[in-house]
């Protein structure tokens, strides 16, 4: 028989374990979902991530060692967001005809998404470059990280910071927007898009075509919008 | 499935390329989905059946993609003891007062002009 410690180093060594893991992860959660009806709490990006992290830390197992092999889930990432252009191009005569709303409501909305981060965080007293950090936070991970950078705030963080409010904007988004008695399902997919990025759209396409396509729309233009602006006002406020 | 993946990393391609040249302030699979989206409605027809069916099939499992990133959180767990309250109040507060902001914003625009 084989050492336990060879099967080990073979283990840590090749993506094939950390990929399973975390397929088997989001399965369950797609699971656990299911069973809790969808209720916003049992998100599945939230309860893979939490059975992922309990995993390598009851294991001891380096996150570095993890993202090895789980970087080929992490990859697909970049192929999803160009494929975001699919439902928004199938509605398209939609979205044409109520541009300048979507145009309007997107800017302003990444405007007190990045506004309510900093001051709530400096008025906790958090550090200056948790501040920076929290800025972009609404705006997909890669943008978000080198907006980051470019404030001076820690970009690796950035990235956990980002997909908290996705998962947040995700799973408690719609009871929020049922309160603030949006029902337009355009209004409801770009709230989601500018608020929760990828995470927000993801939640908006299981539950509606045209949400959707407007979520998609509002996470590009969310980021568009903020990389431009935010280092430029930042720069100006905070010298 | 591959010929609609190939699109995709075309795209994606395309849009690195264009992003890291030009010095744009946006990633390239953010230029990318502005590429797909211009050649889509450059071509004028209905989106062909290979990429449309892996375009869905990657969306419907989009919120798997942010796991391994969010996985990330257990490196910064003595930074959360620290200010851990304050990221907290921020995220949540921020994220529920920019959705409750926008739809409100985004619904009345939408009845005043479409």
């Amino acid at each position: 028989m084989t050492d336990l410690a060879q099967i080990w180093v073979y283990l840590a060594r090749e993506p094939l374990a950390a990929l399973t893991v975390t397929l088997v992860a989001w399965l369950i959660a797609l699971r656990a979902a299911d069973a809790a009806r969808w209720h916003p709490v049992a998100n599945p990006t939230l309860v893979a991530v939490v059975l992922l992290s309990a995993l390598l830390l009851a294991g001891g197992i380096a996150y570095r060692d993890y993202f090895a092999g789980a970087q080929f889930v992490h990859f697909l990432l970049g192929p999803a967001t160009v494929a975001l252009a699919v439902p928004l191009y199938r509605q398209w005569q939609d979205v044409r005809r109520s541009a300048v709303a979507v145009v309007a409501a997107v800017v302003a909305g990444g405007t007190v998404a990045s506004a309510t981060g900093i001051v709530i965080a400096w008025a906790m007293g958090a550090t200056p470059e948790v501040v920076a950090t929290l800025a972009p936070r609404s705006v997909t991970t890669p943008v978000a990280m080198g907006i980051a950078e470019r404030l001076g705030g820690l970009p690796s963080l950035t990235a956990v910071v980002v997909i908290s409010s996705g998962i947040l904007g995700g799973a408690v988004g719609p009871l929020v927007l049922n309160l603030a008695r949006v029902k337009d399902w355009r209004a409801r997919g770009l709230a989601m898009g500018t608020a929760a990025h990828g995470v927000g759209t993801a939640r908006a396409l299981r539950v509606n075509e045209t949400a959707g396509a407007f979520a998609g729309l509002a996470m590009a233009l969310n980021a568009l919008a903020t990389a431009l602006l935010l280092p430029l006002i930042w720069h100006l406020v905070v010298g | 499935m591959i010929a609609g993946l190939t699109s995709l990393l075309a795209c994606q391609l395309a849009g690195e390329i264009l992003s890291r040249s030009l010095g744009l302030p946006v990633p390239g699979p953010v230029v990318g989905m502005v590429l797909l989206f211009l050649a889509l409605m450059l071509r004028r027809r209905p989106v062909p059946a290979g990429l449309n069916s892996t375009a869905d099939g990657l969306l419907s499992h989009l919120g798997l993609l942010f796991v391994p990133a969010g996985v990330g959180v257990v490196l910064y767990l003595p930074l959360l003891a620290r200010e851990g309250t304050a990221i907290a109040m921020a995220v949540v507060g921020g994220t529920l007062l920019t959705i409750a902001f926008t739809g409100w914003l985004a619904q009345a625009l939408l009845r005043r002009f479409g």
